[in-house]
Formats: C-alpha cells, structure tokens, sequence
C-alpha cells in the first residue's frame, strides 16, 4: 500500500479522491467497519454480562428456563443462521469476481434464511406467549415448578432468566431485521450491476455485518437453549 | 482487504465443520459432564466464531494490521468487562441451592 497521499494517476470514479490507492480506500473501510463491530461487542457485552451474574446467582431458575425453550427449533435455526453465512461469504466473492447474477442469487438465498430465522424466532416468541413465560402481570412460571420437583425455582428470579431471554434474543432480531434491510439494500444496487471487481465494499462491509451478527448467535444458542439438559438425577 | 479470492471449496469446509459443531454441541448437552458442560459448550462455540471471524470475515488474510489490533483489542475489553465482573459477584459469598 502506498503512503502517498497524492495520487496522481488516473483511477476509476470508485476511488475518492483523498485515497492514494483503491486498496487503501477498501482498507479504510474495513477498518472503520471492524471499529463499529467492536463498539457492537460492547453492546451485546453488557448483556452478556449480566446474563453471566445472574446465571450464577439463579442457577436453578436459569436451567429451568432454559429446558422450556424448544432445542429443535433452536438447532435449526442455528443452522439456517450458518447457511446465511455461507451465502453471505460466496456473495462477497462473487462480487469480487464480478459475477452480478450470482450475486444476486447470492443475495436472495440470504435474504430468504435471513427471514426464515425471524420467523423461527417469532414462533418461539409465540410459544412463550403462550405459555405466559413473558415477563410482566401475567407471568406464570408454576409448570416449570410443577415440571422439576426436583430443584426449587423462585417464580421471581425466573423472570430474571425470561427477561434477559427476550432481551438477548430481541436485540439479536433486531440486528437480523437491520440486517435483511441492509441486504435489500444491497439486492437493488446488485441487480442494477454496480459491484464489481473495483467497488465491491458495499457488499464485503455488509457481509461483515451478517457475519457478526452470526457469531453472536453462536454464544447465544448454547448460552440461552444448553444451560443444563443433561437428565435430572 | 480482501483482494485475497478465497476458493469456493474452502467456503464449503468451513460451512461443513460450522455444521457439525453445531450437531456435536446441541447433543452434547445431553450428556451429563458435570461442570463441564459449560466448559464444553463455550469451547465449541468459539472455535465457531473463530472459523466465522478468521475465514468468513477475512481475518486470516486481511492486509491491514490495524484491523487485527482493533478486533484484538476489542475483545480483551469484553474480557475485562466479564471476567473482573465474575471476580467480584462469583467470590462474594457462596450460595447453594
């Protein structure tokens, strides 16, 4: 990369003027991606954290509430998360490669698992609904006591469990939903053909984005759904 | 950053490992490995995020070593966070039951 901030050059209308090298613009962007990502982590850290003293504290409530949650449906979406993933960074390369039409393929296949995981969420969501396992005046935690005799559950720190579930799950969600805006976003520009090998950074700043919304479902699933499944002695 | 073309079957490879480790962690948990069940579960789950960050996101081959520093940096921060906080509330006093 070259340090000089001149360019004398000619160059493509992709690069700005104030960049010497088209590498060192995508570089820059990259950079300023990864410092919103670690301001990202911060984030879902202080929830991560409270989530950690509280399971220390309730362990029992926690591993109640997590065996009401329905491990099937948790698995799969995980997988339908990892399959977005993979579209996700096939479409960076095709966009790399300049394939506009795979791309674009690319690009609805994640848009269609990216939606698929939101509604796996909400039918979760619905269940517990249902169940009356949402915090507030109507929360009823009495079949998880009636459900495991066995370890005593205070009705109260079960809320605690709940509370941060839907808090967790919710502002993951509500990263997904930015995200199939963002995707949509870049579905229009794609299909109008303007990534290619040159200006591609759209698309790989974005994929960031996915892929990090990604790994914190990754720590979500085991934390949320895996607490304590192992039989009760 | 990432001029660097990844090849497709690489992709797939890491898409085939993320998937059975999502199998191996969500069956896992039905084994009863005492504490290690959340020992288990987290090592799993970040050999994940390291498959995603370093091929996915293009760690491994990113040219710019202030990426790294930053991705870096930001998680030693979220290990201060958690871990200091767990020193505090986890040795306050021991609660059973």
């Amino acid at each position: 990369m070259s340090d000089s901030p001149v360019a004398v050059e000619h160059h493509g209308p992709e690069l700005r003027h104030h960049f010497a090298t088209v590498e060192q613009q995508r570089d820059a962007a990259s950079l300023g991606m990864w410092l919103f990502l670690g301001t990202e982590i911060m984030f879902f850290g202080g929830m991560f954290c409270a989530y950690l003293i509280y399971r220390l504290w309730y362990f029992n409530e926690f591993a109640a509430g997590s065996r009401s949650l329905d491990i099937r449906l948790g698995t799969i979406n995980t997988i339908v998360l990892i399959c977005s993933s993979l579209t996700v960074a096939l479409g960076v390369r095709a966009a790399q490669m300049g394939k506009r039409k795979l791309l674009v393929i690319l690009l609805v296949l994640t848009l269609i698992f990216g939606l698929a995981f939101l509604g796996i969420k909400g039918v979760e969501w619905y269940a517990k609904y249902k169940e009356h396992h949402i915090p507030g005046a109507s929360f009823d935690a009495s079949d998880l006591v009636r459900d495991y005799p066995q370890i005593h559950i205070d009705q109260s720190h079960e809320q605690i469990y709940f509370s941060l579930y839907f808090a967790m799950t919710g502002l993951h969600a509500l990263h997904m939903i930015i995200g199939v805006g963002m995707f949509t976003y870049l579905l229009y520009h794609a299909a109008k053909g303007r990534y290619g090998p040159e200006y591609y950074t759209p698309v790989e700043l974005g994929g960031l984005y996915w892929h990090f919304v990604d790994v914190v479902w990754i720590y979500l699933f085991p934390l949320l759904y895996l607490i304590d499944r192992k039989p009760l002695g | 950053m990432s001029e660097h073309v990844l090849s497709t079957k690489m992709y797939y490879g890491i898409w085939i490992a993320l998937m059975v480790l999502t199998v191996v962690t969500a069956s896992v948990a039905f084994i009863d490995l005492g504490p290690f069940n959340t020992v288990v579960a987290l090592v799993i789950a970040t050999c994940k995020a390291l498959l995603v960050v370093l091929f996915f996101m293009h760690v491994k081959y990113a040219s710019e070593k202030l990426t790294k520093l930053v991705i870096v940096a930001s998680v030693f921060w979220l290990l201060i966070l958690l871990l200091l906080s767990l020193a505090d509330y986890g040795t306050r006093y021991a609660r059973h039951g």
